[in-house]
C-alpha cells in the first residue's frame, strides 16, 4: 500500500521556488557554507584526536608530548564548533541550531570540569594513561566524527536547500 | 558388571595416572604421585597384583583410553593435559561432596590399583633416575608424554562414557589398548604426537587393543582383576561421578592443551623430561588425599562444573553435576596436567579447610587471628608456589583470577597487585651475564614459569611465543653443569637481579646526587629544624648510599635564594645570592655540586655553620616555586635527589599559594580541598621526572601549608612526603626524635636512580591505573627518576580476554635502575596465579589485605576526583556489593545473618578501619595537611605497613611470658596474642602496646601492676610515669628484658624506626591511642557491630 505523502507535500517550498527562480546567496547559505568548510576542519580534529589517543594506547608516544600537541587543539575546535552556532543563531536556522545544541553544551561543561592546569586544553599528563579516561577519549573521539560526518552531509543537505529554495 | 566398573576404574586410574605422569612430565610439583602412594598404602594388596601384571605402569591408564571414540579422545588429548589443575583444584570442593562417594569402595580401590602400576614402570624408564623423587613413585619418574596419554585417554574414556555408557563395557577391556600408546610416548616426544594423533583416529581405536600388546605385561588384565569387583556395586554410581571427575579434568585439560600444548606438545614433554626431577617430589603431599576427602567439608554449593571452562564440545554433553565433585579422589590423581603449563593444583585450599568455611560474622565475634594475619597461599601446585614471588614483593588481591571480565564483575572485587618492588632483601640472587634471556616479542625476562619445550627452546608464559635459547644460558653457572637451562638462578628464582649490560643505558649511569633545599624564613628557624638536619646530615655523610663519584650540593632559600660554592681549595664555603626569583639563574656553572670525597670538609664545615647563619634572620617570606626551578636547573644535567624541608605556605614568586583551608569545615566531609590549586608544581616534576630528578618533600609547618598542592612535586617525581605536623625543637620533642629517626633512615637507605618499572601481564590482562608516586610513561611503563625502598606500588588490572584457554597467569614487574655504585641492575618479580572459572574459587582466593590495600588507593582517588563522602560511599559499597554477590550467587541456601567467605571474614572490619582512618574519617578535627599526607601514605605505603597503620595490632604486655615464644639468635622473643581492637580488651590493670607502624603506643592502665610499674617501666607508681615518656629503660629485669626483646623484635621488622610513646590516662596521645580502636564506636562512625548490622540489612535486601 501507499503511504500519503502529507508533510512532504505539504512543504512550502513550491510556491517560493515558484516566485523567484534563480537561486539566491542568502545568509543562512553563507552560514551552511562556512560550516561545511569549518565541519571539514572539524573532522580533521577529530580524526587527529582519534590517532592521537590512539598512538597512546600503544605506546608509541610519551604522554607528556601527546599532551602538548593536543591540548594547543582543544580550544581552537571548540572555539570553532561554537563560532558556526553563533553564525545559526543569527541565520534563524533554529532546526541547526538545536540539533547542534547538545554538543555546545558539552563543550562547554567539558571545559568547565577540566583538571586543574595554567595553559589550554584539557589533557593532564598525569592521568591520561589511566584506562578509564584514556577510554573514555577515544569513545569521545569516535563520538565526535560520527556526529561531524553527519553533520558535514547535513549541512551540505542545508546548504543546497536553502539555496534551492530561496 | 565389571566392565562399568572397569572403566570407572580405568578412568580414575587414568585420572590417577595422569597425574602421576604429568608430574613426571612437568617436572611439576603434582603430587599424584605421592597421594596415590597413600592410597597405595590403604589398598595395598590390589594395587601390588597390579603392578606385578603391568610391565609398565601407562597401561593401566590407557584402558580407559580405548573406550573413547577417537575424535573425543583427541579432544580429551588437550583437555587432559590442562585438567590436572582444574581436577586438583576442585578438589577442595570434592572433598564435600566426596563423602557419598566415599561410600563407594570402587573408587577407592580404583585409586589404589592405577598407583602400584605406577611403580613399576619407573625401573623401566630409564628417565627416572634423573628424577630425584623418583625413589619413591616409579610413577612419577616416568616421562612426562605418559603422562600425557594416560590423560588423554583417560579423559577421552571418561567423555565417551557419559554420553555411552553402553560403550564402557567394551572399553573396558580395551583399555589395555591405550596402554601401548602411552609407552610410544615415554620413548619420545615426537613419537608420542604420532601417537597421540592416531589414537585420534577412529580406527586407532581397535589398534589400541593391539598396541596394548607392547604393553603386555599391561595392567588391563590386571586391572579388570581385583579391581571390578569392589567397582562393580558402585559402578553406576561411580560411574557418573567418575565420568565426570574425568571430565573436568579433560576439560581442564583442554584448555591447557588447547593454548599451549598442541603445537608444543612435544616441547611439553621434553620439558617434562627436563625438568620434571625438580618438581617430583612435593605433588604427593596434595594426593595423600584421603584426608582431603575428608577436608572437603566446605562445600562450593554453587560451583559450575569443572567443565565450564572447557570449551570443548564435546565436554558440553556432559551434565555438570555435583557428582564431578565427589569424585574428587579421581580428579587428583589427574591433576597432573599440565603438560607444558605447570598447572595449578589444589593444595593450598585442600591443605587449610577452615579456608572453605562460610561465617556468619553476626555470631562469630572473633575472627581476628591472634597472630599476624598471613597472606593466602595461592592455589598453585606447590612446586610452583615454592618457587613464586614473596608476598610482602608482590601480591594480587585475588589469588585466583577470574576467568573472564564477566565473572570479574560479578564477584565486585577489584582485581589488582601490590607490589613493593625494591624491598631490602636479605636474599638476592644476582645474575651477571652478558645476554639476559628474555621473549623475543613481549620482553620478558625468562622466569620460573615459563615453560621448555626442549633444551632449545622455551615458551613464554606471558605472550605464549616460543623463544630460542641462547647458548650462553645453557650452561649453569650454579652446577658448572652444560645443557640445563631449567637450573639456572633466572629460572628458579621468582626475584632476581640482573647487571644490566650497556643497551639496557641510554647514557652512561649517572653517578648519585643529592641537593639539599633549606627553607631558612624566620618560620623555618624558629622551628630549629636546620640544626637536627645538618647534624644528621654530618653524622650520615659518611653512610650516603654512593661511590666516589657522589656529588652533593645546598641550597638555602627565603625570599632570596642562597647557593653555596664549595670549590675544591676554598678555605671556607661561599654563598651566592639569587635575588631574582622572576627569573631564576644558576649563578655559577660549576661548584655548587661537588664531589664529596673531594669537598667533604667544606661540606661538613658548611653543615656546622649553617644553622648559624640565618639564627637572625627577618624575612617571613618563602620563594620555594624559584628555588625549586633553580635546585631542578642544577640538577637537570644529572639527575638526581632533591630534598625539601620546608616550613610554611610558600607565598613568593612562581607557585605561591594561598591558604584555603577553613578550620570550620574540617570535620565534614564537603568542600575540602584536597585537589592542588596550581598545576606549577605538578609540572615542574614532570620537568624534573624526565630528567631524571625526584623530589623529597619534609614538611615541618605548624599551619596549613597546602600540602595537597605541593605533594605533587614529589607525588610526580617519586619522591616521598614527610610531614612532621607543629614541628618545634623545644616544644615538640616527640617530632623531632621522630625526624632524627627517619632522617637516619632517608639518608641511609639504598636508592636507586633513573629507573623504569614495567609491569607485564598474561595476554588478556591489562593495566588499568597504576596508584603510587611516579609519572606513567606509558600503558605499562613508570618512570621512577629515584626508586627507594621504603615505597609501594598498587596497579589495578582488568581481565581484557577471557582467558578460558589458561591455567596459570603471571605477572611480571621488571625494574631497571642504577645502583648507588653506578651499576645499572634489574630487578624482577615474578608472580604466578592460577585461573579459575567459578565465584566461588574467586571468592575463596581473595587477599583480604590487599583487597582493603587496594580499595584504599581506589578511594584516595575518588576522593580527588569526586569528594570524600562519596569515596566513604563508595568503600561501604564495595563491601556490600561483594557480600551480597557471595550471598547470591555463590551461597545456594539462604541464611539468616550476614555470611561471609572465610577469606573475607576480615573484610568489613578492614574496611570499618578504613573509614575511621585519617584519610577518610569524618566527623573529627583532622587538619587538611594530615589529611592528605595520610592519603600520601595509602598511596605510597608498602601494603603490610599500611595495614599496620589502618588496623593497628593491640597486645598485652604486662604479663608476657615465655610461652610460645619465638628464639631468634639465642633472643627469647614473646609473641603475645593480637587483640581486637576494643575498649573492651583493655582493662585497667593491664598495659597495652599497640603497634601502628610508625607509632606504637603503650597505654598503661591506672591500676596496672607494681611489678610492670618497678620492673618495666622503671618508676614508682603510676603517678611518676612521665607525661613524654618515648624509651622503656633497660632495666634488669625479666620483665623488662622481655618487654624490649619484643617490641625491638617489631620494630626490626620494618626499615623505620617507629617510636613508643608510653600513655598514661591523661595523655593528651591518649586520644590518638583510643581512636585506632577501630571496633569501637565514636560520635561519627558505627561501631563494628553497627557497621555490620548495616551491611547485613544492604546485602539482604
Amino acid at each position: 500500500m501507499v503511504l500519503p505523502r502529507g508533510p512532504r507535500a505539504a512543504f512550502p517550498r513550491c510556491p517560493r521556488r515558484c516566485s523567484s527562480p534563480a537561486m539566491a546567496f542568502t545568509f543562512a547559505a553563507f552560514c551552511y557554507m562556512l560550516a561545511l568548510l569549518l565541519t571539514a576542519a572539524l573532522i580533521f580534529f577529530a580524526i587527529w584526536h582519534i590517532i592521537a589517543f590512539d598512538e597512546l594506547k600503544t605506546d608509541y608516544k610519551n604522554p607528556i608530548d601527546q599532551c602538548n600537541t593536543l591540548n594547543p587543539l582543544v580550544l581552537p575546535e571548540y572555539l570553532i564548533h561554537a563560532f558556526f552556532c553563533v553564525m545559526f543563531l543569527c541565520a534563524a536556522e533554529w532546526l541547526t541550531l538545536g540539533l547542534n545544541m547538545p554538543l555546545l553544551a558539552y563543550h562547554i561543561w567539558r571545559y568547565m570540569s577540566r583538571p586543574v592546569m595554567s595553559g589550554p586544553g584539557l589533557y593532564d599528563p598525569t592521568t591520561i594513561m589511566n584506562a578509564d579516561i584514556l577510554a573514555y577519549c577515544q569513545k569521545e573521539g569516535w563520538c565526535k566524527l560520527a556526529f561531524y560526518l553527519l553533520a558535514f552531509f547535513y549541512y551540505l543537505y542545508g546548504m543546497i536547500y536553502v539555496l534551492v529554495s530561496s | 558388571m565389571s566392565q562399568p566398573g572397569v572403566p570407572s576404574s580405568g578412568g580414575a586410574s587414568t585420572g590417577l595416572q595422569v597425574q602421576n605422569g604429568a608430574a613426571s612430565s612437568l617436572g611439576s610439583p603434582y603430587v599424584n604421585g605421592p597421594v596415590q602412594n597413600a592410597l597405595m598404602s590403604s589398598q595395598v594388596s590390589v594395587s601390588q597384583g597390579y603392578n606385578s601384571q603391568l610391565p609398565g605402569p601407562y597401561p593401566h591408564l590407557m584402558p580407559a583410553k580405548t573406550s573413547l571414540n577417537p575424535v573425543s579422545a583427541q579432544n580429551n588429548y588437550g583437555g587432559s593435559q590442562t585438567v590436572c589443575t582444574l581436577s586438583n583444584y576442585q578438589g577442595p570442593g570434592q572433598t564435600l561432596n566426596r563423602p557419598p562417594m566415599v561410600s563407594n569402595p570402587v573408587t577407592t580401590s580404583l585409586h589404589s590399583g592405577p598407583v602400584p602400576r605406577m611403580p613399576p614402570p619407573t625401573s623401566q624408564i630409564p628417565a627416572a633416575t634423573s628424577m630425584p623423587s623418583g625413589s619413591f613413585l616409579a610413577g612419577v619418574n616416568l616421562p612426562p608424554p605418559l603422562n600425557w596419554q594416560y590423560s588423554s585417554p583417560s579423559t577421552g574414556s571418561q567423555t565417551n562414557h557419559c554420553p555411552h555408557p553402553s560403550s564402557q563395557p567394551s572399553i573396558s577391556g580395551n583399555t589395555n589398548v591405550t596402554t601401548n600408546h602411552q609407552h610410544v610416548f615415554s620413548g619420545d616426544p615426537s613419537l608420542q604426537n604420532s601417537c597421540l594423533k592416531s589414537g585420534s583416529v577412529p580406527s586407532l581405536v581397535n589398534p589400541p587393543a593391539t598396541t596394548f600388546q607392547p604393553g603386555t605385561p599391561l595392567g588391563p588384565p590386571p586391572v579388570k582383576g581385583p579391581p571390578p569387583v569392589r567397582a562393580l556395586a558402585p559402578q553406576k554410581s561411580s560411574h557418573s561421578a567418575v565420568l565426570q571427575p574425568s571430565f573436568n579434568s579433560a576439560i581442564n585439560q583442554e584448555g591447557g592443551t588447547s593454548n599451549t600444548s598442541n603445537e608444543s606438545m612435544v616441547v611439553h614433554n621434553s620439558y617434562d623430561e627436563i625438568e620434571g626431577g625438580g618438581f617430583l617430589a612435593t605433588p604427593q603431599l596434595t594426593n595423600k588425599n584421603p584426608k582431603m576427602g575428608r577436608n572437603v567439608g566446605y562445600s562450593y554449593p554453587s560451583l559450575p562444573p569443572g567443565y565450564q571452562n572447557t570449551p570443548l564440545p564435546g565436554t558440553t554433553g556432559m551434565p555438570p553435576s555435583s557428582l564431578n565433585y565427589p569424585s574428587g579422589p579421581l580428579a587428583f590423581n589427574q591433576t597432573p596436567v599440565g603438560a607444558n603449563h605447570l598447572t595449578a593444583s589444589v593444595h593450598g585450599l585442600s591443605l587449610h579447610p577452615e579456608g572453605l568455611r562460610v561465617i556468619n560474622l553476626l555470631q562469630e565475634r572473633s575472627m581476628l587471628p591472634t597472630t599476624p594475619l598471613q597472606p593466602p597461599v595461592p592455589n598453585l601446585h606447590e612446586d610452583i608456589q615454592k618457587l613464586n614471588c614473596n608476598p610482602e614483593l608482590f601480591r594480587c588481591t585475588l589469588t585466583s583470577i577470574p576467568q573472564t571480565q564477566a565473572l570479574l564483575n560479578k564477584a565486585k572485587l577489584p582485581l589488582g597487585l601490590l607490589l613493593h618492588p625494591f624491598k631490602d632483601l636479605v636474599q638476592l640472587p644476582v645474575v651477571t651475564s652478558s645476554t639476559i634471556v628474555r621473549c623475543r616479542s613481549c620482553r620478558t625476562y625468562i622466569n620460573p614459569f615459563v615453560s621448555f619445550l626442549d633444551q632449545r627452546r622455551w615458551k613464554c608464559n606471558l605472550c605464549y611465543r616460543v623463544n630460542d635459547v641462547p647458548e650462553e644460558f645453557m650452561y649453569n653457572p650454579l652446577t658448572r653443569v652444560y645443557g640445563e637451562p631449567h637450573r639456572r638462578p633466572e629460572v628458579q628464582n621468582a626475584t632476581i637481579e640482573f647487571m644490566a649490560p650497556s643497551e639496557y643505558m641510554l647514557r652512561p649511569p649517572q653517578p648519585p646526587v643529592y641537593l639539599f633545599v633549606f627553607d631558612v624564613s624566620h618560620n623555618a628557624v624558629e622551628t630549629g629544624y636546620l640544626n637536627l638536619v645538618c647534624q644528621s646530615l654530618l653524622d650520615n655523610l659518611d653512610l650516603l648510599p654512593g661511590n666516589t663519584r657522589t656529588k652533593i650540593g645546598f641550597i638555602t632559600f627565603d625570599s632570596t635564594i642562597h647557593f653555596y660554592s664549595l670549590q675544591e681549595g676554598l678555605s671556607q664555603p661561599q654563598m651566592l645570592i639569587v635575588s631574582d626569583i622572576e627569573d631564576v639563574f644558576i649563578p655559577m656553572p660549576e661548584n655548587l655540586l661537588v664531589n664529596l670525597n673531594e669537598s667533604k670538609e667544606l661540606v661538613q664545615d658548611l653543615l656546622k655553620t649553617l644553622p648559624q647563619m640565618f639564627t637572625k634572620t627577618l624575612e617571613t617570606q618563602s620563594a620555594l616555586g624559584p628555588a625549586l626551578q633553580a635546585a631542578f636547573k642544577l640538577m637537570s644535567p644529572t639527575g638526581g635527589r632533591i630534598s625539601v624541608f620546608q616550613t610554611q605556605l610558600p607565598n613568593l614568586g612562581v607557585g605561591a599559594l594561598k591558604p584555603r583551608e577553613e578550620p570550620n569545615q574540617r570535620s565534614s566531609a564537603k568542600e575540602i580541598h584536597l585537589t592542588p590549586s596550581t598545576d606549577f608544581y605538578k609540572k615542574l616534576a614532570l620537568d624534573c621526572s624526565g630528567q631524571q630528578v625526584a623530589v623529597d618533600l619534609f614538611l615541618l609547618s605548624g599551619q596549613y601549608s597546602d600540602l595537597a598542592s605541593l605533594g605533587c612535586i614529589s607525588r610526580y617525581s617519586a619522591g616521598s612526603v614527610y610531614y612532621y605536623p607543629s614541628y618545634h625543637h623545644q616544644h615538640n620533642p616527640v617530632q623531632v626524635q621522630k625526624l632524627q629517626k627517619e632522617l637516619h633512615r632517608y639518608l641511609t637507605r639504598k636508592i636507586g636512580f633513573e629507573a623504569v618499572m614495567r609491569i607485564r601481564c598474561t595476554k588478556g590482562l591489562s593495566i588499568h591505573t597504576f596508584h603510587g608516586n611516579f609519572f606513567v610513561r606509558s600503558t605499562d611503563l613508570l618512570s621512577l627518576p629515584n626508586v627507594n625502598p621504603d615505597a609501594g606500588y598498587a596497579v589495578q588490572m582488568s581481565v581484557e580476554e577471557n582467558l578460558t584457554d589458561t591455567q596459570l597467569v603471571s605477572f611480571q614487574s621488571a625494574l631497571l635502575y642504577t645502583s648507588s655504585k653506578g651499576e645499572r641492575r634489574i630487578r624482577v618479580h615474578t608472580l604466578c596465579l592460577p585461573v579459575v572459572s567459578t565465584l566461588n574459587e574467586v571468592f575463596l582466593g581473595a587477599d583480604v589485605q590487599a583487597i582493603s590495600g587496594l580499595l584504599a588507593n581506589m578511594a584516595v582517588d575518588r576522593c580527588i576526583t569526586a569528594s570524600l563522602s562519596d569515596a566513604r560511599d563508595a568503600l561501604v559499597n564495595a563491601v556490600i556489593d561483594s557480600l551480597s554477590a557471595y550471598r547470591s550467587l555463590v551461597l545456594s541456601n539462604q541464611q539468616p545473618g550476614l555470611m561471609v567467605p572465610f577469606s573475607l571474614r576480615l573484610f568489613p572490619l578492614f574496611v570499618l578501619a578504613l573509614l575511621k582512618q585519617k584519610s577518610f574519617q569524618t566527623g573529627t578535627n583532622t587538619r587538611l595537611d594530615e589529611r592528605i599526607f595520610a592519603m600520601c601514605q595509602v598511596k605510597n605505603q608498602p601494603l603490610v605497613y599500611f595495614m599496620l597503620t589502618t588496623h593497628p595490632s593491640l597486645y598485652r604486655v604486662d604479663n608476657l611470658s615465655d610461652e610460645g615464644a619465638l628464639n631468634i639468635n639465642d633472643r627469647t622473643i614473646p609473641q603475645p596474642p593480637i587483640l581486637q581492637l576494643s575498649v573492651e580488651k583493655l582493662s585497667r590493670d593491664g598495659a597495652f602496646l599497640m603497634d601502628a607502624g610508625s607509632v606504637m603506643m603503650l597505654w598503661v592502665g591506672k591500676n596496672c601492676g607494681q611489678n610492670f610499674l618497678n620492673h618495666v617501666l622503671g618508676v614508682q607508681n603510676y603517678a611518676s610515669i612521665p607525661q613524654t615518656m618515648t624509651d622503656l629503660p633497660e632495666l634488669d629485669t625479666a620483665e623488662s628484658a622481655r618487654t624490649i626483646a619484643f617490641i625491638s623484635w617489631l620494630r626490626e621488622q620494618r626499615p623505620f624506626f617507629p617510636i613508643l610513646y608510653v600513655i598514661r590516662d591523661e595523655s593528651p596521645i591518649k586520644a590518638n591511642f583510643l581512636q585506632n580502636m577501630v571496633e569501637d564506636r565514636t560520635e561519627s562512625a558505627l561501631s563494628y557491630y553497627e557497621f555490620l548490622l548495616h551491611i547485613q540489612q544492604q546485602v539482604n535486601k
